[in-house]
Order: structure tokens, then C-alpha cells, then sequence
């Protein structure tokens, strides 16, 4: 075949999987709302790009498939509460986030204190070291 | 109230594959509290987006897993296939399926014998590698390699089955399910197997969907959570339901798990049967991905989690994996709560860990 054949792929995995940002301060709000509404956590996870963090909960639905995804986007310096007290799925999530991405997270239920992964390189998907040098030569 | 003490379990242990620690905290013998820690062999494979283009990390990625690559590399391909909006040939969509159920099988049944092995049995435990095998087999006859398959593309797939391979499939798949049958028997009536998993490492259904639990662990204790019901791959044209228990016990998660073999073999004779006759095996990809996806498959162990943002550059700004023993970690410190010391070894084989694919 020569030419890139462009057809829609599947609609069903498309419309059950959707994202909705969300500021900092709504999600404890928002994440109680879709536990009580029945929905449960699948997973949450952490991505560094345009210099901000950009988190992403994700809620299912099991019987429907369903899944919803709360975007939080925060600047590195920026703390955000955890979500653990009333979602303890959430520990091995957040406690990744921290430890992986940098990411400052406040009143985790069971803090691991960056011991999950046992590395020894600080936040190695986070803010690139250059990136932080500059930052501390700015003061 | 009995005196309490702090028992370490793991990284090296003789029922653990792969190594997780645990720190046990224990009254008597009795396990009161099951700390983890992981970290013992992360590679840090995510991080290589940075310096592989997104093709190379289907290789990648592949690599997270050695019992379920296929299955790892096809959720990379599909959620880069949903943000260039390809469609992949519909043989390519049931080729898929058929390798994703080989995959399963042989995870399956390795899990078995793993199982078999932390009770005592040897000889079941024989039985269940000595069918393994017959997967394997039908993993190199179609692949060319036993484990990592590497025939994803984005687009489709790099191979065909053709019909005698087809034939030599359902032939073995046959003979397979016969084998199954016997060995069946001793994993659903002999007295040691039930003993020794009956009304153990109990888990209810609250709890697992408290806790966010996945695949035959949450479907063992009456979750009909199953991710092929999203019909990705060509599970829209196979005709299955997913397999659960009410029991919430350590055998009703072997149950669960001997079912589905049954189940992956019907799977794979109807998407034998539904080939379609145009041989097309992809859908050739020009330019970069430029958005963002979250795709879910059900792997053997579960629901796997895969997000990707790209940014029109050949190299990903982001890819995650959540792989299903991550989520399953949760229930598994719940479940240890209140057990016997001398059941956690089994009870932690019961998820059916994967510390690799966890770690990545």
C-alpha cells in the first residue's frame, strides 16, 4: 500500500476514556464526588512538560467502563493536597509522583519519604537539572 | 494482646519469582500489618521517552514485561494509533486478539504452576509447565520467538497466520484443552489444594473496589470488571462474558483463573474462525503524534493502564504504564491483615505478582 489510509479507530475505547481539567483547589472536592457517586480510582500519574506539572486521576466506572480523568495542572513550586485520607488506593500513586516527578504533595496517609523506588537520583522525570540550577542562580 | 514484632519478607524468597519485600508486622502469628517496598529492579524505562522516538518504544515497552509483552506492546501501539486516528485492518485487530489469548494462556498457566510449586504439589506443578509449553510452542510456530513477540507496529502487525498455522493453532489448542481437564480436577476436588486455598486471604467486593483492585483478583471476589468487554483489538467480534466468583478466597482466584483458559481457547477459535480473507496486516503511518490518549487493556493480571502525550516530534513528551499488580499491591497488604504467617507466601503469589512490569 502507498497512501496512509485515515479512518476513525475505535469509537467505543474513544468515547469511554475523557479527561477534564480541573484547578488545584476543586480536586479533593471532585474526587469525593466521583467516589460517592460510585466510581473507583484506577490510577493516578504525574507528566512534566511546557515547564508546568500535569497530574491525572482517573476514575472508573466497572460496570460501564467508564473512565474519567481530573487533570490538575500546577507549577513545580506549587504544593497539592493528597487525595489518600479519603481514597487509599491513591498511596502507591502519589507516593510515585513524589518520588519520581518531584512533585509536592502535602498530608500523603502513609508518606514513604521517597523510598518506594529506592533511587538513588533525585525526581528523575521531574524538573530537568539545568532547569532547577537556573531557577536557584535566579534566586 | 500478644507480643508484636516486625518479621522481613522478601526481596529474596522461595515462592517469589521476582522480589518484593514486605515488612510483617506480626502478634504471635498472626499478621497484623503488611508494609511493601519495591524499587529493587526499576529501570526506569519510562524515562527513556526522552531519548527513543515513538516507534523504537514499542520495543521498549515490550520489554516492560516478559510473561505479557505482547500484550504491553499492543496497548503502546493502540494508544498511539488513537492519537494519529489510524485504523488498524481488521485481520491485523484478530491477529491481536489471537496473541493477546496465547499470552494469557501461558501466563495463566505459569501462574498455576508457581501456585502449584508454593503448596507443596510438585507434580501439578509439573502438569501445569509441561502444558505451558504446548503455548509456547504456539508462540514460536507463529512469532518466531517464545516470549517477546516484537510483531506490533503502529498500524497493525508485522505478521501473518496463515492456514496451516491456523490448523496446527486449534489442533494444539485441543489437546491442550484436554490436558486441562485432567489437571482441573486436582486443582477443583483434591483435599491439600482445597486445605490449603479454601477461606484463605479473604478479600471482599467492597474491599477490592475500595482499594481499586484489577483482572482475576478482583473478578475472584465478584468484580465482573473486564477490560476486553471495551473492545479494543477485534474483542467486538468474539462472543465472551467475564468469568467471576462470589467466594473471595485464594481458590476462588485459582477458579477464576483455570476458567479463563477455557475461555481464552474460545476466544481464539472465533477470531480464527472470523479472519477476514484480505490479508492486510497494517496501516502505514506518515508523520508524528501530536495529543495525548489513555488506553486501558486487560492484560493476564489485569487492567494495564497506558497514557501517552506527544507533542508532533518523533520523541514522546510522556508515557506511562501502570501495569495491574501496582493496583493490586493495595489489596494485597489488605488481604495479608489478620492471615497466618505461614499462608503470606502463598497469599502474595495469589495476585499473581509481576514486580517487573510494576517497577518498570
Amino acid at each position: 500500500m502507498d497512501e496512509t489510509v485515515e479512518l476513525k479507530t475505535n469509537d467505543k475505547v474513544r468515547q469511554l476514556s475523557k479527561i477534564e481539567e480541573i484547578p488545584a483547589s476543586d480536586l479533593l472536592e471532585r474526587c469525593l464526588e466521583l467516589k460517592r457517586e460510585g466510581l473507583r480510582f484506577s490510577q493516578a500519574c504525574a507528566a512534566y512538560y511546557e515547564d508546568k506539572f500535569h497530574l491525572t486521576y482517573t476514575f472508573s466506572n466497572y460496570e460501564t467502563l467508564e473512565a474519567l480523568s481530573l487533570r490538575v495542572v500546577i507549577s513545580p513550586e506549587e504544593e497539592i493536597h493528597s487525595i489518600t485520607e479519603f481514597i487509599p488506593a491513591a498511596l502507591f500513586y502519589e507516593n510515585e509522583m513524589k518520588e519520581i516527578f518531584g512533585v509536592k504533595i502535602k498530608l500523603i496517609t502513609n508518606d514513604l519519604d521517597n523510598k518506594l523506588y529506592r533511587i538513588n537520583v533525585e525526581a528523575p522525570l521531574g524538573v530537568p537539572q539545568e532547569e532547577k540550577k537556573e531557577e536557584e542562580n535566579n534566586g | 494482646m500478644g507480643k508484636r514484632s516486625v518479621i522481613p519478607f522478601g526481596p529474596q524468597h522461595p515462592v517469589l519469582p521476582e522480589p518484593i519485600h514486605l515488612d510483617l508486622v506480626v502478634e504471635d502469628e498472626r499478621v497484623i500489618e503488611a508494609i511493601p517496598s519495591i524499587g529493587f529492579i526499576h529501570r526506569g524505562l519510562e524515562g527513556l521517552v526522552k531519548k527513543k522516538d515513538y516507534n523504537t518504544m514499542t520495543y521498549i515497552v515490550e520489554r516492560t514485561c516478559g510473561i505479557c509483552s505482547f500484550q504491553h506492546g499492543m496497548g503502546y501501539c493502540e494508544t498511539i494509533e488513537h492519537i494519529m486516528d489510524v485504523e488498524v485492518p481488521d485481520r491485523a485487530k484478530l491477529l491481536r486478539t489471537i496473541w493477546a489469548e496465547l499470552n494469557r494462556m501461558h501466563s495463566h498457566l505459569l501462574w498455576l504452576g508457581l501456585l502449584a510449586d508454593a503448596f507443596g504439589f510438585e507434580n501439578l506443578f509439573y502438569q501445569c509447565w509441561r502444558i505451558r509449553e504446548k503455548v509456547l510452542d504456539l508462540h514460536e510456530l507463529t512469532a518466531g520467538a517464545r516470549l517477546i513477540f516484537s510483531v506490533n507496529t503502529i498500524g497493525g502487525v508485522k505478521r501473518d497466520i496463515d492456514e496451516d498455522k491456523q490448523r496446527t493453532i486449534l489442533e494444539t489448542l485441543s489437546e491442550v484443552e484436554k490436558e486441562l481437564k485432567v489437571i482441573e480436577k486436582t486443582f477443583f476436588y483434591d483435599y491439600t489444594v482445597e486445605s490449603r486455598l479454601k477461606g484463605v486471604g479473604i478479600l471482599s467486593k467492597e474491599k477490592v473496589h475500595e482499594l481499586g483492585c484489577v483482572g482475576p483478583f478482583a473478578r475472584a471476589s465478584g468484580l465482573a470488571v473486564d477490560l476486553r468487554k471495551l473492545e479494543y483489538a477485534g474483542y467486538s467480534k468474539i462472543d465472551f462474558e467475564p468469568i467471576t466468583s462470589n467466594d473471595c478466597d485464594s481458590y476462588a482466584r485459582c477458579y477464576v483463573r483455570l476458567k479463563e483458559l477455557y475461555q481464552s481457547i474460545d476466544i481464539i477459535r472465533q477470531a480464527i474462525a472470523k479472519l477476514p480473507a484480505d490479508k492486510t496486516l497494517s496501516t502505514p503511518v506518515k508523520g508524528n503524534p501530536n495529543g495525548e490518549f489513555i488506553m486501558r487493556v486487560e492484560q493476564p493480571r489485569g487492567e494495564a493502564f497506558y497514557y501517552a502525550k506527544a507533542n508532533g516530534t518523533p520523541y514522546l513528551d510522556r508515557i506511562r504504564v501502570r501495569t495491574p499488580t501496582f493496583a493490586n499491591i493495595a489489596g494485597l497488604c489488605e488481604m495479608l491483615k489478620n492471615t497466618e504467617l505461614a499462608d503470606v507466601g502463598l497469599l502474595v503469589l495469589t495476585i499473581d505478582p509481576c514486580i517487573s512490569c510494576t517497577e518498570r
